[in-house]
């Protein structure tokens, strides 16, 4: 099974996360990257599947050169080779022009199954799957919590407001996961000794086919007009019980419209 | 802020990376608990074992991770700066290995040693006596020669792991020729007729057990010697020399976790309308504390790059354990110090740091030993 998982870096959710005053893009170089967080669930689910059905996991990233430390760490849990699609072109693509790209890079890699996370910690738009779904043209389960293979056909359980939703589809597919889907391993020495001698093939735009008009900065479809920093947490509201903190609390919720 | 590294390779940045991460998810979240409750987290060296941090500088043919020792300290530099037991540990581990990786034949070696390096086996190092503990040349625990097994009888205090390791690496008497009489064994747990002592109620160190360990006829196959019979003392104290590397290490880093909270505190914390780090009094303080431990790490790096050279390394170990460790007791009694009477509460982690550095200046050779080992240098 040829498993392709998308791996995004993202700014350390620890450090300080800031936008750049000149072009309203990420300050990429001011935070340590690290591996999206979904996307470590992304990989373990990848891993289970290879382990469960063999094949292949092929990790693709888009991102700047410094990106290639989340590709190293994903090599170092298990998958066995990377694709790092990067190019002074790509930056400040919004989420229609990332998934033209990765659409392109996939052209090269082919794919029966290509697994995501939900949401990344950054821009958190969460249209990732949807979008590449419909330009390859193959189903997509997104949210998924639990994801079961069984020849062509694909099971999988996706979260939703009200519980969850059962849902099969046939390979080849687009799926998102959740946190709950898994538990992600931790590398090892050893996998991180045996990542150096994984493949890592670096493409940039013209390898990959993509066209230079249609992406970057310059000419994505959505701009980010203004911003600003989050407005400070205010303080808490203090109840104090004074036999009657039930009936304050419930009070409170309900000024809230949360009961 | 994170300690500062320039390490040799890719392949040890990573290394770092990846035990930043376990030591904030899995020793952060369980290190206030289980030092109050005095619980020993064997899980957490299974972990650690699993990832392969517990065989970094072993060679790769036994399942190590062939690294040199500059690198495998700074891990432990990592480790202690969140959880000092565990370190210790690793480092009481390591040295536990040692006598039978360095001197074992390739029979014993490739029967034991890729389940203690994988964290399968934890391991004990039973060297000092209640009465020798400075002098280990003055034990009284016996090996007694019975065709083709050994009988061990004696008390070896002070163990660490004592009653939860699975092996114990155990120093005793085979002749009365002092220095030269004794002799090294491997013994496995569960050996009829060795038992343990309640384990000690200690000042801090609570996750790391530390109990009497008693040999009452304890009956182990001749072949379970390791080394020649008469070598048992310089096996362990060749040990030794690497094992102070490692409280070195641990030290730096718990003082490296003192002072980074201490800095934290300062920032946020206010008097006479500002921050207290904005007063100078404070900030030299502060200025001392993170001086020390550069320092200090600099001096185990710097015995540890001889080490990985093949050089002798003997004098510069002991002074790299005394300043670390000497180093740790004041940068972390200063951190409690920074944090005024929040720092004398357990609410926040520097009174633990300090009661974890005292036990720095005493075990692997007090720091009153260490200028004698030192000195006995100069004086050569
Ligand atoms: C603060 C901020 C706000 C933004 N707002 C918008 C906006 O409103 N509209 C817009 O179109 N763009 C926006 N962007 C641009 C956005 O970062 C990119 O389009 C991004 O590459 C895709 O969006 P996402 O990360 O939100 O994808 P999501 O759909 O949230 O990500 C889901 C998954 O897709 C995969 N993935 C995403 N990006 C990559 C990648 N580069 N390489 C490999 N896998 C990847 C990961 O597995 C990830 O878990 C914003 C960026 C920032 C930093
Ligand atoms: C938490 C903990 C864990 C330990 N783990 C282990 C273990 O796993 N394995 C093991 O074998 N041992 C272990 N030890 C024992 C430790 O190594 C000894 O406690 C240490 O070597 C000191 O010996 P002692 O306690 O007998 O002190 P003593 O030797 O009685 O020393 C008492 C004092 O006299 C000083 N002194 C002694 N001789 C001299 C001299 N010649 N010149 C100047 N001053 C001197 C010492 O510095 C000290 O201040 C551990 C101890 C502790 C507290």
């Amino acid at each position: 099974m040829n498993i392709v998982v998308l791996v995004k870096q993202v700014p350390d959710t620890e450090s300080p996360r800031k936008l750049k005053s000149d072009d309203s893009t990420l300050d990429r170089a001011a935070a340590d990257g690290v591996i999206n967080e979904l996307d470590e669930y992304a990989i373990e689910e990848a891993l289970k599947i290879k382990e469960a059905h063999g094949g292949e996991v092929t990790v693709l990233t888009m991102g700047p050169a410094k990106a290639t430390d989340s590709i190293r760490k994903a090599l170092a849990m298990g998958a066995d080779k990377a694709v790092h699609l990067v190019d002074d072109g790509l930056a400040g693509s919004d989420a229609l022009q990332t998934s033209y790209a990765i659409q392109q890079a996939l052209g090269r890699t082919g794919f029966d199954i290509v697994i995501l996370g939900s949401e990344s910690t950054d821009a958190r738009t969460g249209v990732l799957a949807a979008m590449l779904s419909e330009r390859l043209g193959v189903p997509q389960i997104t949210l998924a919590n639990k994801v079961e293979i069984d020849g062509s056909a694909i099971k999988a359980q996706r979260v939703t407001d009200y519980g969850y939703d059962r849902v099969e589809a046939t390979l080849p597919a687009v799926v998102s996961v959740v946190e709950k889907i898994n538990e992600p391993r931790y590398p090892s020495f050893k996998g991180i000794m045996a990542a150096k001698k994984k493949p890592v093939e670096t493409l940039g735009l013209g390898d990959a086919g993509i066209d230079a008009a249609q992406v970057g900065l310059a000419n994505a479809a959505t701009e980010v007009v203004d911003f600003a920093d989050a407005p400070a947490r205010a303080q808490g509201q203090i109840v104090t019980d004074e036999g009657d903190g039930g009936a304050k609390i419930a009070e409170f919720l309900a000024s809230k419209k949360f009961v | 802020m994170p300690a500062v590294r320039h390490l040799p390779t890719s392949e040890s940045e990573d290394l770092i990376a990846l035990t930043r991460e376990l030591a904030a998810k899995e020793l952060a979240p369980r290190v206030t608990a289980a030092e109050r409750e005095g619980a020993f987290p064997r899980e957490v060296f299974a972990t650690l074992g699993a990832a392969g941090l517990l065989s970094l500088p072993y060679p790769e043919e036994f399942g190590g991770g062939a690294q040199p020792y500059e690198v495998y300290l700074q891990v432990l530099e990592e480790i202690g700066a969140v959880w000092a037991s565990v370190g210790v540990g690793v480092s009481v581990h390591a040295l536990s290995c040692f006598p039978l990786f360095a001197y074992g034949t390739d029979e014993q070696r490739s029967a034991w040693l890729p389940g203690m390096l994988s964290g399968e086996r934890l391991g004990a190092y039973c060297l000092s006596e209640a009465h020798a503990g400075s002098d280990p040349a003055a034990m009284r625990a016996r090996a007694v020669r019975d065709g083709d097994s050994y009988v061990l009888d004696g008390a070896k205090a002070w163990t660490t792991h004592g009653g939860e390791a699975d092996f114990y690496t155990v120093m005793a008497r085979t002749s009365d020729d002092g220095a030269r009489g004794i002799s090294c064994f491997h013994v496995p747990a569960g050996t009829p007729g060795l038992e343990f002592d309640r384990p000690e109620d200690k000042m801090g160190l609570m996750g790391s057990t530390t109990a009497t360990v008693r040999l009452e006829g304890v009956r182990v196959p001749a072949g379970n010697r390791i080394g020649a019979e008469g070598q048992g003392l310089s096996i362990a104290l060749a040990g030794l020399d690497a094992g102070r590397l490692g409280i070195a290490a641990v030290a730096t880093g718990l003082a490296q976790g003192a002072l980074d909270t201490a800095v934290r505190y300062a920032k946020e914390r206010e008097a006479f309308g500002r921050a207290i780090i904005d007063h100078q009094g404070l900030a030299f303080v502060l200025a001392d504390m993170a001086a020390a431990v550069e320092s200090a790490r600099a001096t185990y790096l710097s015995a540890a790059r001889l080490k990985d050279a093949g050089r002798p390394y003997g004098r510069e170990a002991s002074i790299a354990k005394l300043i670390a460790t000497d180093n740790a007791m004041r940068v972390t009694t200063d951190a409690v110090q920074v944090l005024g009477g929040a720092g004398y509460t357990r609410d926040f982690p520097v009174e633990r740091y300090m009661r974890e550095a005292k036990v720095m200046q005493i075990f692997e050779g007090t720091n009153q030993i260490q200028r004698l080992v030192i000195s006995r240098h100069l004086a050569r």
